[in-house]
Parts: structure tokens; sequence; C-alpha cells
């Protein structure tokens, strides 16, 4: 039976990769992804995990020792952070086109300049379009099964694509929380052995990455885009099995008190819980919000979307991005939300904020400003083109 | 040859990858050549000097032993040419 | 005097050629240029490999020849991913195979080699790294670099393993500047220098010196790295019919010298006892280097001496008997 136990959650993602009896290991350090990959280093060393741990001399390695490992026939596991992933940006789209089901735990951080360690989605939205499946954890407990899942997604015959998990940098790599974590025994049967059906092997040779001529590449990039597009199925399937046998349930599209909510915050990662918390205490007041969490970020799950802002309860979506698009209309989130609703009559407003960048604390005061900010929008009947970022000195 | 020149997307493998290997023995570079190797098999000594550095190993070998230049795959370099220890090969226009 | 065993190659007799594995892995139909030495490099090494081999191949000249989608020139599993991380990927393709072994999930007593090619760029400049990282760690992979000696498959830019002296599109010679203005990165050394068990040069003019090489590095248990040298006609400005002896005179002048560091002792693979010649006639009759002045020939004959001394140098060192006993080899 599954045991909760107080665990640093970077511990509890490692734990998650064990589980999964991965067979290759290649990463790099980086702030405040490092204790993920130093515990699988240490279970490695102790001999309680039969893996390779590749300790690659760069992120840029570190992806291209995964895709190798990944089809020649091993699991491959790889984590990492904000510059990391950046550095390994070309081979993370390579390694989606050439349908290696590698599986990144990324611990999201800011990108530089100025440099910064700490939290927020700009390494993750840096790599929107690379072709990977991407899903976002809100605690440490949804970090451990989602990563566990991620290789039963990943490698199933009908996806072969990779997939990374998302989980705040330090608020949630780097404290402990209570999570539940499971036997081998317990999962037996749930993740299938690592087959590909197109490995490196002597004995039926295959090329892979070979040259793309004009001829060619529109329709592998139409083959591409089909495959993470009906990974969707594999993935719903995937978390309804989960649930079934252990009782937690993910959903693409996550809701909190948004039946009745006139006005909803949009959100991702660790800030949905204290967005919850802060829609408690103010629901005491009487005020009818909610929050609305995208967690499947690739594929983008529109219906799902449609579905839980197009509630008719609804009449503003505050959309909270992490990041910020330069030269746009600053948020990506929050475009990519207007985008989903566009064709719709009875759309709600889709009002963008952002905070909380570079390791900011979003306050509680700052929650309510952002539902406030929508309440306003909504009075004087006015969507504004681009966000507002909350939290700044002026 | 099995694969296809311009499949349609959804015959294509994961990642556009090949399954048929050295295929591209399908693919004849003969018709790139300008000039053709001929050899005079009086003087040939079957050394297999021609066939060793031919980048496209268009040589190849008969029942008697003698080395004979494939012209679907001689590019018409001419190393053979030049390297054969015989002086047996001589480079000659390609008639049309 | 040290006694130094050298292996006497083809020149036994030209019948020698006919001993070579017949078996072709790397197949015709691929797009190299006429007079390609490179595609012959890589045509001789996988005669050397043999069936039981997974290639990484860097992005370069050979990865576009050999694999223009729907057609493969490749009998065996074979896999491109980028320009700088082919000794990257290689690790994580060896290490998968290590832990698939002892994990019973590949048969255990089956060899299966991993051989790297990638070109000069892709090696000297972009992916040193990633060739360093791989030398370090002691993957079991034979990395082999075709130095063509410049960017070839981009239109012949200049490369840190462009000689010095030779124009290329990026280092033209002009009415102030004269081709390339340093001395080509000594990538052996470099490789050595990782401590590895392995390190050759080679030249697919000396096709049995290539397969020795080439199987040599598969025998012994770590990383190897082979540099062979890959005459290019259409970037150095020869008749594709003089590529192999252009490849000959690189090493009968000591441009390129033949020789292999198995375990830190050096060996002259061919070695000239009547002294080389002198490098004007490998360099006067390529286009690349007809601009440079009696000076600069100069410079480049004395830098050759001075490096071919120094593998003389270090050969008898390496083999002395009381070095050898304490470096245990």
């Amino acid at each position: 039976m599954a045991k909760r136990r107080g665990i640093e959650v970077s511990i509890a993602i490692a734990e998650a990769a064990a589980l999964a009896e991965v067979d290759v290991v290649s990463a790099y350090p980086i702030t405040p992804q490092t204790h993920i990959v130093e515990h699988l280093a240490e279970l490695v060393a102790n001999g309680e995990l039969n893996a390779e741990f590749i300790t690659v001399e760069s992120e840029h390695t570190a992806m291209s020792a995964a895709l190798g490992a990944s089809l020649a026939g091993a699991r491959a596991f790889t984590s990492t952070s904000s510059q990391g992933l950046a550095l390994m940006n070309e081979i993370v789209y390579i390694a989606s086109s050439m349908r290696a089901p590698v599986v990144m735990a990324l611990a999201n951080r800011s990108l530089s300049a100025p440099i910064s360690i700490w939290n927020d989605h700009s390494d993750v939205m840096n790599e929107r379009d690379t072709g990977w499946i991407s899903i976002f954890a809100n605690n440490g407990q949804e970090a451990y099964d989602l990563t566990f899942m991620a290789f039963k997604i990943g490698e199933h015959p009908d996806v072969l694509l990779p997939v990374m998990i998302n989980f705040d940098g330090f608020i949630l790599t780097h404290v402990v929380e209570p999570i539940y974590m499971f036997d081998k025994e317990e999962v037996e049967g749930f993740l299938p052995p690592y087959h590909h059906p197109y490995v490196l092997d002597p004995e039926r040779p295959v090329t892979h990455g070979p040259v793309g001529l004009p001829d060619i590449y529109t329709e592998a990039k139409k083959q591409q885009e089909e495959a993470i597009r009906n990974s969707r199925k594999v993935i719903d399937a995937v978390w309804k099995e989960f649930d079934e046998r252990f009782g937690r349930r993910y959903n693409a599209v996550e809701t909190y008190k948004a039946d009745d909510a006139e006005v909803v915050l949009v959100t991702q990662g660790s800030v949905t819980e204290a967005a919850q918390v802060v829609v408690d205490e103010m629901r005491k007041q009487g005020r009818k919000w909610g929050v609305v969490e995208i967690r499947l970020w690739r594929p983008f799950p529109f219906e799902d979307l449609k579905k839980a802002l197009c509630n008719g309860s609804i009449k503003c979506a505050v959309v909270l991005d992490r990041a910020i698009s330069f030269g746009g209309p600053l948020g990506i989130v929050m475009s990519e939300v207007r985008a989903a609703l566009y064709n719709l009559s009875d759309r709600p407003m889709v009002v963008g904020v952002t905070a909380g960048l570079g390791g900011r604390d979003i306050r509680f005061d700052e929650y309510v400003r952002m539902f406030e900010l929508g309440e306003e929008c909504l009075k004087e009947e006015k969507e504004p083109d681009r966000v507002i970022i909350v939290g700044l000195r002026e | 040859m099995k694969m296809k020149e311009k499949p349609k997307w959804y015959e294509l493998l994961p990642g556009a990858v090949i399954d048929e290997p050295g295929n591209s023995v399908f693919y004849k570079t003969g018709d790139w050549k300008t000039l053709k190797p001929v050899v005079d098999k009086t003087k040939c000594i079957k050394c297999g000097t021609c066939w060793i550095f031919c980048p496209e190993y268009a040589y190849e070998k008969d029942e008697y032993g003698y080395f004979n230049p494939n012209y679907d795959y001689c590019k018409g370099c001419g190393i053979c040419a030049v390297e054969c220890p015989a002086r047996c090969i001589k480079m000659e226009r390609e008639e049309d | 005097m040290i006694e130094v065993k050298r292996p006497k190659e083809g020149f036994l007799s030209v019948f020698a050629y006919r001993m070579a594995p017949k078996e072709e892995l790397f197949t015709r139909g691929h797009r190299a240029c006429q007079g390609c030495a490179a595609a012959l490099g890589l045509r001789l090494a996988m005669k050397a490999a043999g069936r039981n081999t997974i290639v990484v191949n860097a992005t370069g000249c050979m990865e576009i020849v050999s694999s223009p989608y729907p057609y493969t020139s490749w009998a065996v599993p074979w896999i491109h991913v980028a320009f700088e991380n082919a000794a990257a990927v290689a690790s994580g393709i060896e290490s998968a195979i290590k832990v698939l072994k002892r994990k019973g999930r590949l048969d255990p007593s089956k060899k299966i080699n991993v051989l790297v090619f990638a070109g000069d760029g892709g090696t000297a400049d972009i992916g040193l790294q990633a060739l360093s990282g791989m030398m370090a760690r002691g993957h079991n992979v034979t990395y082999v670099c075709y130095d063509n000696e410049a960017y070839m498959n981009t239109g012949v830019q200049g490369s840190s393993a462009t000689p010095y002296g030779a124009h290329t599109t990026t280092t033209p010679a002009g009415k102030v500047k004269f081709g390339q203005g340093y001395w080509k990165k000594n990538l052996p050394e470099i490789a050595v220098a990782h401590g590895i068990p392995y390190v050759a040069t080679a030249c697919p003019s000396y096709p049995l010196d290539l397969i020795r090489k080439v199987k040599r590095s598969f025998e012994l248990e770590g990383p190897a790295y082979i540099h062979m040298f890959a005459v290019c006609p259409t970037g150095w400005g020869i008749p594709p019919a003089y590529a192999i002896k252009a490849g000959r005179l690189a090493a009968e002048t000591g441009v390129f010298p033949l020789y292999e560091v198995e375990h830190g002792r050096y060996r002259l693979t061919l070695d000239f006892e009547k002294g080389l010649k002198p490098v004007e006639e490998y360099l006067k009759f390529q286009r690349r280097f007809r601009h440079l002045t009696p000076e600069m020939i100069k410079l480049i004959q004395e830098r050759v001496s001075a490096e071919y001394t120094r593998l003389k140098i270090m050969e008898e060192t390496t083999n002395r008997p009381d070095y050898r006993s304490i470096a245990g080899i």
C-alpha cells in the first residue's frame, strides 16, 4: 500500500523516475533542478537503480545522449531548468521530431539576463513550439504522479513523443511535502516495458534522421503534428487508468469553484493552489471568483478550455502569465486562451496579467488585484490588448 | 525499392525513418560523368587497386578475376585511371 | 636505437588490396562529389567495422550525401541528430547498450560497435566539447573525424582544421590577407591528452592501414579517436582523379603524418627512411594554395618538419623500455 511521507519534492520526482526503472539518466547540474539528478546518481551509485548515469558536460549533451539512448532502446530521463533548457533547445526540437520518448522533469526557472535562479515560466514558454507533450504540476504529489505517468504516455506506440513535466523551481523543488509514494508491487503492470518500434539494432538496420528535402519536410511535420494531437486520447486514458487504480484524478483543464464564478483566474503551476486559497477567503466576502488551471499545455486542450470558461456563469477570465512575449501582447497563455475562444459568440472577456517573474512573490492582495482588474474591465466593457503587470513598482 | 519517393504524410514512418537499409543502390549516379573508364584487359593484372580506391565501388569482379566498371554508378572521377599500377585504364569521353 | 615495429601496409604487393573485406556497408548511389576521399574513407571504415555497428553521423557532407529521404547509403543502423552532438548521441547509445546488456534485454555476448563519423568542423570547432566529454567519460566509441579541412558542405568555409595559408570562402586570399591566418588545430594530440586507449591518424590513400586502424580501435575497450585525412577535390581545387595521390603526397611530405598512439605509446605507421618530400610538392597543385609566397611555404615547411621530428621523438621516447615499464604498456 502506498505510504504517505514527508519528502522533498525533488527527491520524490527522482523516485518517480526510479519507479519507472529508467535505463539511462543523462543530466547536468543546474539550480533548482539539481537535487533530482543528485538523488538519481545516488540510487545508481548504491545499486538501488540499475541504470547508466551519464555525467554529461552540458545540457545540450544531456538531451543528445538521452535521445541517442532512447532510440537505442533504453528508457531515458533527464531534468533541467532555465538556461539549461535554453541550451538544449536545438535538441529538444529534434527529440520530438525524431520521435524519441524521453521524459524530462523541468524545474521552471526564469531566463537570464539579469541572471535569476528563481521561478517563473520563461524557460518552458521559450520551448512552447518544440513538439513536446507539456504538463504542469501544482504540487509535489502531482509532480511525482505526472512524472511516473509521463513514461506511459510518451512511450505509447500511438504517441512516441517526449514529455516534459513542469513544476515550479524552489517553490516546489525545495520544499518537503507529504507525498504518497508507490511500492514497486503496487504499480505492477501499470507501466509496460519500454519498446520503440524503430530502434538502432544491427539485426534490423534503420536510418534515423535523414535529410528532408522540400519534397518531404511538409509531410514529416504534418505527421508529427498529428501524433501530438492524437496523444490526447492516450493522455486521457492513462490519467483515467491511474485514477481507477490509485484514486487520483488528473484533467487537462482543472476548475475550482468555477461553476458559479463571475471572474476566474486562469493559472498554471503552483500559483493555482495559492489562487484557490484567495478564492476561498474572498468567497466569504461574497466575491464570486474561481480558478481554471491549464494543466495540459501541449497538446493544447481547446475543447476543455472552452467548456470550462463558457459555462454560462464566467464573465471574465483573467489569465496569469508567468513569462513575457516581448513586443507582442506580452502574455503567451493569454494569447492562446483568446485564440481558443475567438470564434465563440458568448465568450467571456479575456484579460491578461503577469506577475511572479524571476521569483517575485505574489502576495494575497495582488491575487485579489488580479480578480478586481477583471471586474473593472467588465464594468468598463474594455478588454485590454496587452497584459497588465501586477506587483510592479511604478 | 520499397520506400516511396513522395509518400503521403500518413505513409511516413515515425520521424521519417528509412526502413530499407542501403537502398541508395537504387539511385544511379552513372549519369554524372563526362568521362568513363575503359579497361584494357590485355594489360590488367587483376590487382583490385581500382576496386579498393573507388568511392562508389563501381568496379565489380567477374568470373575471370577481372574488375569491370559498372557505369550505372561510376561518376567518372578518374581515380582508377591514375592509381592503376598497370596503367590499363583510360578515361574516354562519354558518347551520348 | 629503439626498434619500432611498423605494419607494412599494402607496399608488400599491390595484390594485398584484394584481401580487404568484400562487404560494402556504405552503399553506392550516395551523392558525394566525384573523387570524394571522405566517401571512400567511410566505405573503408565500414569494411573494418562490420555489420554489428551503429553509426552516428554529425551533420555535414557525409550525412547529406548518404541520407536524402527516401534513400539511405547505410546498410547498418544509422542516426543523425545535429552538427555538434555526434559524440553526445554516441555516448547515449553506448550507455544504452551497456545497461540493456546488464539487464539482459540485449545479448551480453554480442559485441555492438558504436562508430561516429563527423567532419572537421563538427569535430575541431562546434563538436569539440561533446567529443571531449565522450572521451573523458570513457565511452566505448570509435570517433572518426573525416578531415577535409574546411566546411565543405556549406561551401568551403574555413574551420580551425583549415591549414595555414589555405584559401577558403571565409579565409580568402586577398591583397592584405593570404588565406587561413593560423595553424591547423592538432586534434589527434587533443585526443591523446585525454588519455584514451587509442588515437590514430589515417588516410584513404592507405586503405589497408585505415582498415587496420579502425579494426584496432574496436579491439580496445574504451574511446578511440581516428583522424582521417579526406582530400576534397571540390574544395581544394584539384582534379578528382588526383584525390588519392594528394592524400599520399600529404603523408609523404609530412603534412599529414600517419601514426597511432596506443595507451600513450606512439608509433609512426608510415615512416620514410629516405626522408620527407618537400611540402611544396603537396601544395603546388592545389588551387587553395596557389597564392602562397615562398616565405609562407618556408614557414609551412619548418612547421611540418618540426612536427614530424616531434613525432619521431615521441615515438622514440614512448617506446623506450624504461618508459614503457613505468607506464605499464
